[in-house]
């Protein structure tokens, strides 16, 4: 059966949930289609329920961590009416108003129909693409530090990538890990200073700069990986017992990349604060984001989407 | 907790597993694991309706150490389906409810 709403947000990071939290305190009974448990960053919660201590999120002086700070949020939104469901859209027709949502399939009478979209679909992490990678996913290679940094105590382990997640999951590992190296692309870093200065002052960690990681080997479980330098061309291996993959992120946009406006770089495009290229669209957060990408800039940009959504809804007389 | 779901130790383990008649799938999580505590819901649901036909445990990968190394988890959450006290079949990561039931499904009787 099709369930009608005025407002579908679609995703629940803080983008999501602050658009829900807003709607909802309009009274305008929001939808939230929070999206499905998985071990990546594309699941309920967004890309903070595999993090560790949030120390720059306003209003926490002693630091929360991400999954605790999402918890936080969808009970916000709960509270103040949003219908929350475990469910991902996997089909959106923009095309005509209302707009129209499958979650689970694509065929038969839509899920969803709503009056106003605000997108907050987030981004994905970007896996390595080498060979070994997905078949040892789990035994050895792992795109989460909180859930697998444990099964490495005393083990040298690498962290993939140069950025703020990178740099906090390489400083969260050597509680656990006999040594961590950080495997980066480029000869410097694009993480915060207090991250860098954090990490370069650890003296379990050790920084390979310019190289790639070629491919990933071991039986049942990583024992090594293939290295190239980026500069030189030069191989090299290196024996490890676990690659944490933290090279960023690609903005979730499968279900309305053809109906949408892109950016260049394949963000949803944005104007005017939240609207996107289809009246009564809005988007928030990470998906629409390439500059920022900060938790406290998307729950920002989901309290624009959700004023915009409100003021527009009340333009249309619903 | 709900109560159609066992928690195991290393202690109970074998002879839980062992003993049972229906296929036993294992839930390795642990209390700092983000996405174990998504699929926490789900295993409830599922041990509710599916009972009879599988049964739901879990065991606590922090205090449980000898069972985890034993199996090889080196990644959780890390679903493990027993059959006649043999693991046939290893989910690794989260999922959906309806990937789950579908990926352990030819086991079931």
């Amino acid at each position: 059966m099709t369930q009608s709403t005025k407002v579908l947000v679609v995703g629940s990071g803080p983008a999501g949930l602050t658009a829900a939290i807003y709607t909802a305190r309009a009274q305008l009974n929001p939808v939230v289609i929070e999206g499905e448990p998985s071990s990546t960053s594309d699941q309920p919660g967004g890309q903070l329920m595999l993090t560790t201590e949030v120390e720059n999120f306003p209003g926490f002086p002693e630091g929360i961590t991400g999954p605790e700070l999402m918890t936080n949020m969808r009970a916000q939104a709960a509270r103040f009416g949003a219908q929350i469901t475990t469910e991902k859209v996997t089909k959106l027709d923009l095309t005509a108003r209302p707009f129209r949502a499958w979650v689970g399939g694509n065929d038969g009478e839509p899920d969803y129909e709503a009056t106003s979209v605000i997108l907050a679909t987030g981004a994905k992490s970007i896996m390595l693409d080498v060979a070994g990678e997905e078949r040892l996913l789990g035994h050895g290679v792992s795109t989460c530090a909180t859930c697998d940094g444990f099964f490495f105590r005393d083990l040298p382990i690498v962290v993939v990538g140069g950025g703020d997640s990178a740099l906090e999951e390489a400083t969260f590992l050597t509680r656990f890990a006999s040594s961590v190296t950080i495997i980066h692309r480029r000869d410097s870093l694009r993480a915060s200073k207090i991250m860098q200065e954090r990490a370069l002052a650890n003296e379990k960690i050790t920084f390979l700069w310019n190289t790639q990681v070629t491919e990933i080997l071991g039986d049942s479980k990583v024992e090594r990986i293939g290295l190239t330098n980026t500069l030189t061309g030069e191989a090299s291996s290196m024996d490890v017992a676990g690659v944490f993959v933290a090279i960023g992120h690609r903005p979730t946009t499968e279900i309305f990349a053809n109906e949408l406006d892109l950016h260049p770089n394949g963000y949803l495009a944005v104007h005017q604060g939240s609207l996107t290229s289809i009246e009564g669209v809005f988007a928030c957060g990470d998906v629409q984001d390439h500059h920022y990408r900060q938790a406290i800039t998307a729950a920002g940009s989901g309290c624009m989407a959700a004023i915009d959504t409100e003021r527009w809804l009340e333009s249309q007389g619903s | 907790m709900s109560e159609n779901i066992t928690t195991l130790s290393d202690a109970t383990f074998d002879e839980f597993v062992g003993s049972s008649d229906v296929p036993v799938l294992v839930d390795f999580w642990a209390e700092w694991c983000g996405p174990c505590k998504q699929i926490a819901p789900i295993l409830e649901e599922i041990a509710t309706e599916q009972a009879g036909k599988v049964t739901i445990a879990k065991l606590n990968i922090d205090e449980n150490l000898d069972v985890t190394r034993r199996f090889e988890v080196m990644s959780i959450p890390t679903l493990l389906l027993f059959k006649d006290g043999q693991p046939v079949q290893r989910l690794i990561g989260a999922k959906p409810k309806g990937a789950l039931l579908q990926e352990i499904s030819a086991h079931l009787g």
